[in-house]
């Protein structure tokens, strides 16, 4: 009973914060109300007993992914008005193309079937709840059974890394830059000079 | 489940991703530029992992909780396209010395570019297809827009991206209806699933999923992006896009078709005919019009994978085979006739027009024979490789009933045939306009030579290549 008030609960909020990010005038209050929604999918998590989503969700959604959004909605400075004019008039093709694939889509799910197979293996990756803890089987699908998309998707991010960098990178010539390390080890003798000078000569 | 899984299969990948990280390291804290060297050692890198490739894909092995699979057939195609990769890596660091855009990242990405493709060749399971062929398309598109300064191979790279990604979404709806009805996306599971029969949905994420291969074999009606790329991207990446890619996709297609989805033959053959029939229709006529040899060389590549097709639509042991066949010889006849294209330059400036050709003959009469035996090849002329490869794959079709896809097939062949013998007429019998620079490389010489004669060995002495090629199908219709 407290549980489905709960879950209703966050559920709502979530869905509410859903609608407020792409609702929010300012760009700054769609990040806030990302937020709200994330922690609430959290907490979604949590009623499910998966609490080490629940956390990563936190840690790594909150904490980087949107402060990261946050910075830079901040940072550049774009004119969401503007990128939302002409929304409407496209609305109609739009919209026409949308339900005609929704049509298809009832149609399509209006005839599914499940392969009399599918139930059974779907379900013999997931250890029973009780043999050991959400974090423990995580960590071994990742680690473990999954190891080479775990790489591969390791590799997938180096080179978009490689890709971002060679894309972008400019050396320029002629800046400035400060080494301390040779600032430090300047002596008197490399830096300063003495010279005689004759009185009313000049250097 | 928690044993240490087995390696050895997967030993040419890790070799190569581990060297391919090593050579980035060394270009980044080498303190000058180091490209051509780097270039050297991938080649070499990937010289070694043809060695390792028979040698880790001996019998047939799945590893990796089944993600990762090894049989005869990926033997055959990894080696088609690590060949491919080694010719155009190598034929690359001349341009990129002359065009002064030596950057390391270069053969990094391209030995990136090639365990993605090796990954395609291997995968056993949808995600490790996809995380295959993002890792393979995502270096691909860097490549592209390798020429950062340079505005048509920006577009070049951003419209390969955004179509490139459309491809992809498509695969994973695709991927995700067929995971809808299977509950599995291992490909064994799904050939089970499939033995009695799919609903229409699951032929819907069927269909998505070959729209998302079609793109990346460049078929019709997926082909538009093609000749933009082909005409923007540096043209020793043009020549790398022109086969590696193409191979791993198509052997992936095949896998596919033949493993999982082999139950429903005849809901896709159909399509299998129809991308063929239109990809040969636009590969021969949109080519005839074609003024830049990159454009050109764009749409042939297009003709030839409906010819290919036209073997994989058959759906049988022998198509297989003659997809193989097909594929290998036009790996070589492509890269032979890339390797003449880098060479043609005019006071040090690339030439990538067609009429550029004329009178070569005359001015540089070894590059103008090489470029006639690859020419007649593509164009099917017996007893030249290229008949072989269409030989086969016609036959292939007939022994199937599919006469008319046969029929089309001969004829745009025909129509093909006028563009090829036109450059051929150009070289020869055209009066020289502008006089192509001398001693642009002898590497590329030595390329065109040497897949040139390949091309004549084939002609000669067929067997070798054919029993190969079906015993790779054959190994394919075992496992």
């Amino acid at each position: 009973m407290i549980q489905a008030l709960v879950f209703y609960l966050f559920a709502a909020i979530a869905v509410a914060g859903g609608v407020m990010v792409i609702s929010a005038r300012n760009p700054v209050h769609a990040v806030l109300f990302l937020i709200l929604t994330f922690f609430n999918a959290a907490g979604l998590f949590l009623l499910n007993g998966a609490e080490f989503l629940a956390m990563v969700l936190v840690v790594v959604y909150v904490g980087a992914v949107a402060v990261l959004f946050l910075f830079v909605v901040m940072l550049l400075d774009i004119n969401y008005l503007k990128l939302r004019e002409g929304f409407l008039q496209y609305l109609p093709t739009g919209g026409l193309i949308g339900l005609i694939l929704l049509v298809e889509l009832v149609m399509v799910y209006g005839g599914w079937k499940l392969s009399p197979e599918a139930p059974l293996s779907a379900v013999t990756r997931i250890p029973a709840a009780s043999a050991m803890s959400n974090t423990d089987a995580l960590g071994r699908l990742i680690y473990t059974h999954y190891i080479y998309l775990f790489q591969a998707s390791g590799l997938i991010l180096l080179v978009a890394m490689i890709g971002a960098i060679l894309l972008t990178l400019r050396k320029r010539e002629g800046v400035r830059k400060q080494s301390i390390y040779r600032q430090n080890s300047r002596t008197k003798a490399s830096s300063v000079e003495i010279r005689k000078v004759q009185s009313g000569g000049g250097i | 489940m928690s044993e240490f899984p087995n390696l050895v299969p997967a030993l040419p990948e890790l070799f190569m991703a581990g060297s391919a990280l090593v050579l980035l390291l060394v270009g980044v804290f080498a303190k000058k530029d180091l490209t051509a060297g780097l270039s050297a050692l991938a080649v070499f890198v990937m010289i070694v992992a043809c060695a390792l490739v028979p040698a880790a894909g001996a019998g047939h092995a799945v590893t990796f909780s089944g993600l990762f699979v090894v049989d005869g057939f990926t033997v055959f195609t990894k080696l088609m396209v690590l060949v491919a990769a080694a010719f155009a890596l190598a034929m690359s660091v001349n341009w990129l010395r002359k065009e002064r855009a030596e950057r390391f990242e270069y053969p990094v990405l391209v030995l990136l570019a090639t365990v993605g493709m090796m990954m395609m060749i291997s995968a056993n399971n949808m995600i490790s297809l996809y995380l295959g062929l993002e890792l393979q398309s995502l270096s691909l598109y860097v490549l592209a827009a390798f020429q950062r300064d340079n505005a048509k191979a920006s577009e070049a790279g951003l419209k390969y991206f955004v179509l490139g990604s459309l491809a992809s979404g498509m695969l994973l709806y695709g991927a995700s209806l067929v995971y809808g009805f299977a509950g599995s996306i291992g490909f064994d599971d799904l050939a089970h699933a499939f033995a009695h029969g799919a609903p229409i949905g699951v032929v819907v994420g069927v269909v998505f999923i070959l729209t998302a291969m079609a793109f990346k074999i460049s078929a019709v009606p997926f082909h538009m992006w093609t000749p933009d790329v082909y005409e923007g991207a540096p043209t020793p990446v043009t020549s790398f896009f022109a086969v590696a890619p193409k191979v791993a996709a198509f052997s992936l297609l095949v896998r596919l078709l033949i493993g999982p989805f082999g139950e429903l033959v005849q809901q896709w053959q159909q399509v299998v005919i129809f991308v063929s029939i239109a990809s040969m229709l636009i590969g021969s006529f949109a080519a005839i019009n074609q003024k830049n040899i990159k454009r050109l060389m764009a749409y042939s590549s297009i003709g030839h994978v409906g010819y290919a097709l036209m073997g994989l639509a058959a759906g049988d042991e022998a198509g297989i085979r003659g997809v193989l066949i097909y594929l290998s010889i036009y790996l070589f006849m492509n890269v032979g006739t890339f390797a003449v294209i880098l060479s043609m330059r005019h006071k040090g400036r690339a030439m990538e027009n067609i009429n550029d050709l004329a009178g070569l003959s005359k001015t540089h009469p070894a590059m103008a024979l090489w470029m006639m035996v690859f020419m007649f090849s593509m164009a099917g002329v017996p007893p030249l490789a290229g008949f072989w490869g269409k030989f086969y794959v016609f036959m292939a079709a007939i022994d199937k009933g599919l006469i008319t896809l046969a029929i089309i097939g001969v004829l745009t062949s025909v129509v093909g045939a006028f563009y090829y013998l036109r450059i051929i007429k150009i070289m020869y019998f055209d009066e020289t306009v502008e006089v192509l620079d001398r001693g642009v490389g002898a590497g590329l010489g030595v390329i065109m030579a040497l897949n040139a004669l390949l091309i004549l060995a084939f002609s000669f002495v067929p067997m070798p290549l054919i029993s190969t090629a079906g015993a790779a199908a054959a190994a394919l219709f075992r496992g």
